[in-house]
């Protein structure tokens, strides 16, 4: 690494932290930046689905197919953005709304049972019937006020994780 | 059933659990954090990742005095060394193919001679690719010996650390088969010294080699026999996990631990970066190759014990002695996805809690 094409200048470093809003600091920036060159491994500009996948941990992870639809030939800009939900300095509100758009797979605005039982689906696998997922989440639904036909909205999501200690932080090594 | 990988789940950190007791809500479905915040940790680093990255030595020659010095260095190493030290591993090469030729086919009759000779021979030649890099090689520990029932292993940076090692003791092999000129000399020369291949992309292959490897140890005459465990060529800051293989084969197993220091050069040989020859070249245009090699106690496996606790027991010895950070990786990766099971194992934990929280009610 260290071409000629990999090198930041100050004018883009300010231009991503804007488009993050401020959620970084210069130099988280510059370190993502690293990573960012490390894997993407012909200097595209972007990183490819499979290099997503060439990191072990990401690829065993049950949601990484949702998203990977997500971040998929984001250039740097958008995917610092993208990670900026898990900064510290990120309000509870934009991590649950991306935990919602994780949710809300046709980007419709809204989240119906099948969406919640499709995200239930790729964290339990065949360790759970489709009979026992459905059972759980229309349960659990009624209990909270809702009914299986209910759509949930952001404010549904932000009224029920709420302040209930949502703990969605990434911590970016700064050399 | 796939038992390369010893206690994995040891090592991935299970989704938050909730407290079990507590009745399952919405939000507890709904709030799938954990699994985001792991996927993003691993978006923003991860340590397989870093078991290949080259790091390379700082530069120094960043002030008016320094850069002309630098300047001057390069000179010197690309103007004066490199053209004797290809000289000399010219020299070197012309002594050796005279040599072995004679040897192999003069003293075809009296093999166990024609074999001593022969082993010198490629311990010489391997002397002067050290030195056509100037090695700085420091060896501890007792030398490896001629015994049968026993097999060496080692921690892997670059194709170098089989020259290395190869010119103090001439060990047999079990190498992959590389194109080019590379492996052309792994034909020739490696023949004799006793080389097993073997070759990654073949499902079926580990069973021929591993009755090769069993075949190659219980023979007397053969040379002692050298094996990488890890599979890959790792940054020699960190290792991988060791394969099995070489664990079970029912003989001491003799650890080898290189630590490379990286003052003039980096020697990790980036396979996905650059080729062989370039990787050379660089070695020979730098000052010198330093490193420290360590003969470490054989090892047996104890009663109770595993192959894999072995390998892994054994992977401990060396890293601790190297300085290397253990990583719980299968080096293969670099080459291929994780295996489902380990998602399937994610699963199966995020299932069962939420099924026992559900029958809290």
């Amino acid at each position: 690494m260290g071409n000629a094409s990999s090198m930041l200048t100050q004018y883009d470093i300010e231009e991503v932290q804007e488009h993050c809003n401020n959620l970084f600091t210069q130099q988280e920036i510059v370190s993502l930046y690293k990573r960012f060159c490390q894997l993407d491994r012909n200097a595209k500009g972007f990183i490819s689905a499979d290099e997503f996948l060439s990191v072990p941990e990401f690829a065993l992870n049950p949601l990484s197919q949702r998203l990977l639809k997500m971040v998929d030939g984001l250039n740097f800009k958008d995917f610092v953005a993208f990670l900026s939900a898990f900064s510290n300095k990120a309000s509870i509100q934009q991590k649950i709304e991306l935990i919602f758009k994780v949710y809300d797979i046709n980007s419709n605005g809204k989240v119906s049972f099948n969406d919640m039982l499709s995200v239930l689906r790729d964290l339990s696998g065949s360790f759970m019937s489709e009979k026992q997922r459905e059972q759980v989440l229309s349960g659990v639904l009624e209990e909270a006020g809702y009914t299986i036909d209910s759509f949930l909205f952001l404010d549904d999501f932000i009224k029920v994780i709420g302040n209930s200690g949502l703990k969605m932080e990434v911590d970016v090594h700064v050399d | 059933m796939d038992l390369d990988r010893p206690n994995i789940e040891e090592y991935l950190t299970t989704d938050s659990i909730h407290k079990p007791q507590e009745k399952l809500l919405l939000r507890d479905l709904l709030d799938i954090s954990p699994a985001l915040t792991e996927a993003a940790g691993a978006i923003i680093d991860d340590s397989f990742t870093r078991c290949f990255k080259s790091n390379p030595p700082e530069p120094w020659n960043w002030n008016v005095y320094l850069f002309p010095l630098w300047c001057f260095g390069v000179v010197v190493r690309y103007g004066i060394l490199y053209p004797v030290r290809v000289l000399i591993l010219t020299i070197g090469w012309i002594i050796f193919l005279s040599s072995f030729t004679a040897v192999h086919f003069l003293l075809k009759g009296n093999d166990k001679w024609r074999r001593q000779m022969e082993r010198y021979l490629v311990e010489l030649i391997c002397s002067f690719f050290v030195a056509s890099w100037t090695g700085v090689v420091k060896y501890h520990g007792p030398r490896p010996s001629m015994r049968p029932k026993q097999v060496f292993v080692a921690n892997h940076t670059s194709m170098i650390d089989f020259i290395v090692l190869e010119q103090m003791t001439a060990f047999a092999v079990i190498m992959q088969k590389h194109p080019g000129w590379v492996g052309l000399l792994q034909s020739t020369i490696l023949e004799s010294v006793g080389c097993i291949w073997f070759n990654r992309t073949e499902a079926k292959d580990r069973e021929i080699v591993a009755r090769k490897l069993r075949d190659h140890v219980q023979g007397a005459d053969n040379n002692p026999l050298l094996i990488f465990p890890e599979g890959t060529c790792v940054n020699n800051h960190y290792t991988v996990m060791f394969k099995k293989g070489a664990f079970e084969l029912g003989c001491t197993v003799c650890p080898i631990a290189i630590k490379y220091n990286k003052i003039f050069v980096d020697a990790f040989w980036n396979s996905r970066q650059q080729s062989f020859t370039m990787h050379l070249l660089r070695l020979m245009t730098s000052w010198a190759v330093v490193c420290d090699v360590w003969y470490l106690e054989p090892q047996n496996l104890k009663p109770g014990e595993t192959t894999i606790e072995f390998a892994e027991r054994v992977r401990d010895i060396i890293s601790v002695r190297a300085g290397l950070r253990k990583v719980p990786w299968d080096g293969y990766l670099k080459y291929s996805r994780p295996s489902p099971k380990l998602t399937e194992l994610k699963q199966q934990i995020f299932a069962e809690s939420v099924l026992r929280r559900l029958e809290e009610k």
